[in-house]
């Protein structure tokens, strides 16, 4: 049986860690090719509904990454997106995630090797956590009752 | 329905090496509303774009993905590609095969996977762009300069020169700064004013500048191009257009005792004022402070010897207005006050003093016309004790900053001092010797070498006064800590610079950022130095961090041309990757409900209101709008609005949204 | 009726019992009962820190761990060695809650961090110094040095007691009853305690400049708010007269005991007699 590999999302920000991104290749430093980063603005501009819709369209793990504190090239979009996480992570208990599928991290763009190591890293963790299908089995759950009355 | 174009790249075989390229040129042609999709060798080439801009003709795209190397490289080239083709350069979004997936995978089906998925996720993202066109801001050709110090004066006169208009406005009477202070400067030795001064003249007799002394910036609204600033003119009791400067009046004002601020208040200076004789402009103002007539009601005198009769004691603080399409600041710094170091007894005695003081005394248009007499009882100091680093890197005091020109300073005053007085003895105490910059290490060697100044690594702990002698207490860290007393006739502290007392106020007039010691802070530590993260704002100088005259003319140059190349555009143009508030069909007018989240996050205060209004000018209905000249694009409005009423242009949520959707949903 | 914990420590108790019985009489005279903390321990000064930082610090955290056991929540610490230990040891657990655990698993006992620490000063400033000019019978018309010494300032970070180079809370306060401090410039100068037993000579040298400084500005007293301070201005005088070369009569007094001697307050209540220079006020 093949090993499970997870589909995993990456929010990052333009400015610092797509741009670290960026730096990783052109290091030519490898990792797993399990991530696809999706380039927003900036953290701040992440709206963290965006991630929900993600876990329920089939994600398995998620990286939120941007530019260090004091570091934001909007001066504070990394500072509300952190509020939001802290805020954001005391829910997911709650919805019945596993905070662990979540990376939140600060990643510059001379960062590379930091990427590379938090993808392979979320990657593992994800990877030992399984598949995420507690949405789906509530969904096919409703699915089914709905169609026996 | 839209039409959407793939064009994969090898990149030579960057990426084709990794990425088996047409697999995915043809996975790609399979997607939903891709009518067409091929990949070649170098995309960014002439013929790579000339592929593109035919392709866009010939199948009429609507929608345009390269799959190539970062946007952050080459976003630009491909819409101006599509451009060129009829297609607007919104429409092209490109994907990281390169940088995201070849170079950091090995050739395997997982690496041409993911390239499928990235063009994919562009795809998707791609049929829900919008033209956008790019936003054209006017420019008023006006600079405005606040702080009429060194950095002001290089400033305004290279904008000047380049053909704009400058308004500089400097709080104090007359132009100069700090540097109009200076005795000599290092490492040259050459005379403060004779350098300044025929620049302060340069300043007033040049066309392009207009000069408000004794004037402050009150407010400033608006954005980069379009400022408008309100300018506080104090009331100086004078009529400068009709005085003549002949000196009449400071001559009788019966008010002598007041503190010279000119000289560190080691000199002392009349109500009605120039504060130094090569003053810009030369004629006086009345500091109402100090002024019989003013507190006490009773006196005039000046009024009666004025004989073209330009005193004006009702005149009052004037609000003038001003439109400006830049602002450069130029507020200099300040030195600690006499409370930060009760430990050296500055304050307390006499003849502890700062290193500007000490510039006063040296200066031959100074208190004691460039002797060295100490200021308790007027004796030339003997033995002089300089104490660098004093309030500067220690924690303890709260600064943890070098404040850079200390040990350069202090140098030239041990050498000064050493010049003057052949048979006195210096001692300075430091914690290290920073001499880095173009003959500075040399400058302090000499003073050392040539000019016998005793260096004495280690610091000092207390200055008292015993018997008439100022009690030096230090010690010596070269000779395993040995305690070190020297009974010194003066003390001279480096003392610490630090922000100006009005700077934390100012910056936020301006919305700009400044530091935790409130020094203004610059946009990128190391490629932005002199931009703000308000764009249109400028800094030069001391403001933003202590440095010396050298380095603040090299920046005071480098915000000019940054004026000078903002101005010498016909208007703005701006990305309009921007926020925009929804508009819909009355009654609703926008799903906005103006609970003004928004307004909160907005770090560039982008967000202003706008007032729905009935045809009898009711309001029904108060709406955020987006400043577009001020927006930046950061999008964390979105992120915040609860009605999802705002959205980022090139980022919207219908965007991020299917591009996420099309990832997963393979 | 005012309730505080006290803590004595060794000095008080022994040496300087002249400072205790002057804190105490000063209490009563306000209202202010001092309640010691039972079984209270040594708080390691000066040795623990130097050797063991888990000793140095479940030492003070035994003792406050005492007075919470016992429902306190302010204690009074007279000696400016305990009182900065205690206020080290609170700063420290405060800010690491690993070390906290580890502190009290030592200790076995919980440790909270809910007892506020005051010195004599601030307990004075709290509690005193709004009433006392009603209750002064004999102003104390003197000239003054008073004499913060090293400990009860510094470091400032954590104690955030009174300017650190150039403090002034004793003077106000003596100006309060009277008397006339003086401007003079070995405050907060060392006196040389860490030596007093292993080469006193030092002493004599470092307590010797302080006490002819006071002198030299025509104090007639000086004022101390610290047992070591205080034994070795007064102790050690022999040893600073043999450095100075000369004899110095200048007594030393506990600040307690110049606000007593104001407040009328018996010389044999505040312990005066048991100075080595003889206090003649």
């Amino acid at each position: 049986m093949n090993e499970f590999e997870p589909k995993i999302v990456a929010f990052v920000c333009n400015w610092c860690t797509y741009a670290g991104a960026d730096l990783t290749g052109t290091s030519r430093i490898k990792y797993a090719t399990n991530v696809k980063i999706v380039r927003f603005p900036c953290t701040g501009r992440i709206d963290f509904m965006l991630l929900l819709k993600a876990f329920s369209e089939g994600a398995d793990g998620i990286i939120i990454s941007g530019c260090h504190p004091n570091d934001c090239h909007y001066t504070s979009g990394n500072f509300h997106a952190r509020r939001r996480w802290v805020m954001f992570r005391s829910l997911l208990d709650f919805m019945g995630i596993d905070v662990r599928r979540i990376q939140f991290s600060w990643v510059s763009a001379a960062e590379g090797a930091k990427w590379a190591e938090i993808v392979n890293s979320t990657v593992e963790t994800v990877r030992e956590l399984g598949p995420y299908s507690d949405y789906q089995k509530v969904a096919d759950f409703l699915k089914t009752e709905v169609e026996n009355g | 329905m839209s039409r959407i174009g793939v064009f994969v790249c090898h990149c030579g075989e960057n990426i084709s090496a990794t990425v088996d390229v047409e697999k995915v040129a043809q996975a790609a042609a399979g997607f939903d509303d891709v009518v067409h999709s091929v990949d070649y060798k170098y995309m960014c080439s002439d013929p790579g774009q000339t592929l593109i801009k035919q392709a866009i003709k010939e199948h009429n795209l609507t929608g345009v993905v390269v799959a190539a190397c970062s946007p952050r490289m080459h976003e630009p080239t491909f819409r101006k590609a599509c451009a060129e083709a009829g297609l607007n350069g919104y429409m092209c979004e490109m994907t990281n095969l390169r940088e995201h997936c070849s170079w950091v995978h090995d050739r395997t089906e997982e690496t041409t996977e993911k390239a499928i998925d990235l063009v994919r996720m562009l795809v998707e993202k791609v049929k829900n762009n919008k033209p956008l066109e790019p936003i054209l801001v006017p420019i008023t050709k006006t600079a405005l300069v606040i702080g009429g110090g060194i950095a002001g004066i290089q400033t305004s006169l290279d904008i000047a020169n380049c053909g704009h208009k400058v308004i500089l406005v400097e709080k104090e009477p007359s132009i100069g700064g700090h540097m109009s202070q200076l005795s000599e400067t290092f490492p040259t030795l050459d005379c403060s004013q004779c350098i300044l001064t025929p620049r302060m003249v340069e300043v007033a007799q040049h066309p392009n500048i207009e000069l408000i002394t004794y004037a402050e910036l009150d407010s400033l609204e608006g954005y980069i191009g379009n400022f408008k600033a309100k300018i506080r003119k104090k009331a100086k009791s004078v009529d400068h257009s009709v005085c003549t400067g002949c000196g009449d009046c400071w001559g009788k004002c019966p008010s002598k005792k007041i503190p010279s601020e000119f000289n560190a208040g080691l000199g002392s200076r009349t109500a009605i004022y120039v504060p130094f004789p090569q003053a810009v402009p030369n004629k006086p103002v009345i500091d109402k402070s100090n002024c019989n007539y003013y507190q006490k009601g009773k006196c005039k005198i000046c009024e009666k010897f004025c004989k073209p009769g330009a005193i004006r004691f009702d005149q009052e603080d004037e609000i003038v207005e001003a439109e400006v399409g830049a602002v450069v600041v130029t507020t200099g710094f300040d030195v600690v006050k006499p409370e930060f170091f009760p430990e050296y007894g500055y304050g307390k005695y006499k003849d502890v003093i700062t290193g500007l003081q000490f510039e006063r005394l040296a200066s031959a248009s100074g208190p004691t016309l460039g002797e060295i007499r100490r200021p308790s009882d007027e004796k030339v100091p003997e033995k002089v004790v300089f104490i660098a680093c004093a309030g500067s890197r220690d924690p303890a005091k709260g600064i943890n900053y070098c404040s850079k020109i200390c040990c350069m300073y202090t140098a030239k005053h041990a050498m000064l001092y050493q010049h003057k007085v052949h048979t006195g003895k210096s001692f300075v105490f430091y914690m290290d010797i920073r001499a880095a910059g173009k003959n500075y290490d040399e400058f302090v060697r000499r003073a050392i070498e040539e000019d016998k100044v005793n260096y004495i690594r280690g610091r000092v702990s207390t200055v008292y006064e015993k018997d008439g002698k100022l009690i030096v207490k230090g010690a010596d860290t070269l000779m395993n800590g040995e305690p070190i007393e020297i009974e010194a006739d003066m003390v001279v502290l480096a003392s610490a610079g630090i922000s100006n007392p009005g700077s934390e106020e100012l910056a936020q007039k301006l919305h700009v950022s400044y530091d935790r010691y409130k020094f203004f802070a610059e946009a990128h530590p190391k490629l932005k130095p002199v931009e703000t993260n308000t764009a249109g704002i400028f800094l030069a100088g001391a403001c933003q961090a202590p440095k010396d005259i050298p380095e603040t003319v090299g920046m005071a140059s480098g915000a000019a041309s940054k004026v000078a190349a903002l101005f010498s555009q016909p208007e703005l143009k701006r990305e309009p990757l921007i926020a925009v508030v929804n508009r819909q069909m009355p009654p609703v007018f926008s799903s906005c409900v103006g609970c003004f989240l928004c307004e909160t996050a907005c770090p560039y205060n982008a967000i202003g209101r706008e007032e729905i209004k009935d045809r009898n000018g009711n309001v029904i209905k108060t709406l955020a709008r987006v400043n577009e000249g001020l927006c930046q694009g950061c999008g964390t409005c979105v992120a915040f609005c609860r009605t999802k009423s705002i959205d980022i242009q090139g980022f919207s949520n219908e965007q991020m949204y299917s591009e996420v959707m099309a990832l997963l949903n393979d | 009726m005012i309730k505080i914990g006290f803590y004595p420590g060794c000095s008080l108790t022994g040496s300087s019992r002249e400072y205790a019985e002057s804190v105490i009489a000063l209490c009563e005279a306000f209202n202010i009962e001092l309640k010691q903390i039972p079984d209270w321990n040594c708080c390691g000064a000066t040795a623990a820190h130097n050797l063991d930082k888990e000793l140095s610090l479940a030492l003070p955290a035994r003792i406050l761990a005492l007075a919470e056991q016992n429902g306190m929540t302010e204690i009074v610490v007279p000696c400016a060695a305990c009182y900065n230990r205690l206020s080290v040891t609170e700063h420290t657990l405060n800010a690491d809650e690993q070390l906290r655990a580890r502190i009290s698993e030592i200790i076995e006992m919980p440790y909270e961090g809910t007892v506020k620490i005051l010195n004599v000063i601030q307990m004075l400033q709290k509690y005193v110094v709004n009433e006392l000019a009603n209750k002064i019978v004999a102003p104390f018309d003197h000239k003054v040095a008073c004499y913060y010494g090293c400990l009860l300032v510094r470091p400032h970070e954590i104690l955030q007691f009174d300017r650190v180079e150039d403090p002034q809370t004793i003077d106000e306060m003596l100006k309060l009853v009277g008397a006339q401090p003086v401007d003079w410039a070995f405050k907060t100068e060392c006196c040389g305690a860490g030596f007093s037993v292993s080469q006193p000579d030092i002493v004599g040298k470092l307590s010797g400049k302080i006490v002819k400084d006071a002198v030299d500005r025509g104090a007639e007293a000086m004022v101390v708010a610290c047992p070591m301070c205080h034994a070795n201005l007064d102790m050690r005088r022999p040893a600073i007269n043999s450095y100075l070369k000369t004899t110095i009569d200048i007594p030393v007094l506990y600040v307690t005991q110049v606000l007593g001697l104001a407040l009328g307050i018996s010389r044999e209540k505040l312990g005066l007699q048991r100075h080595f220079v003889p206090v003649k006020f």
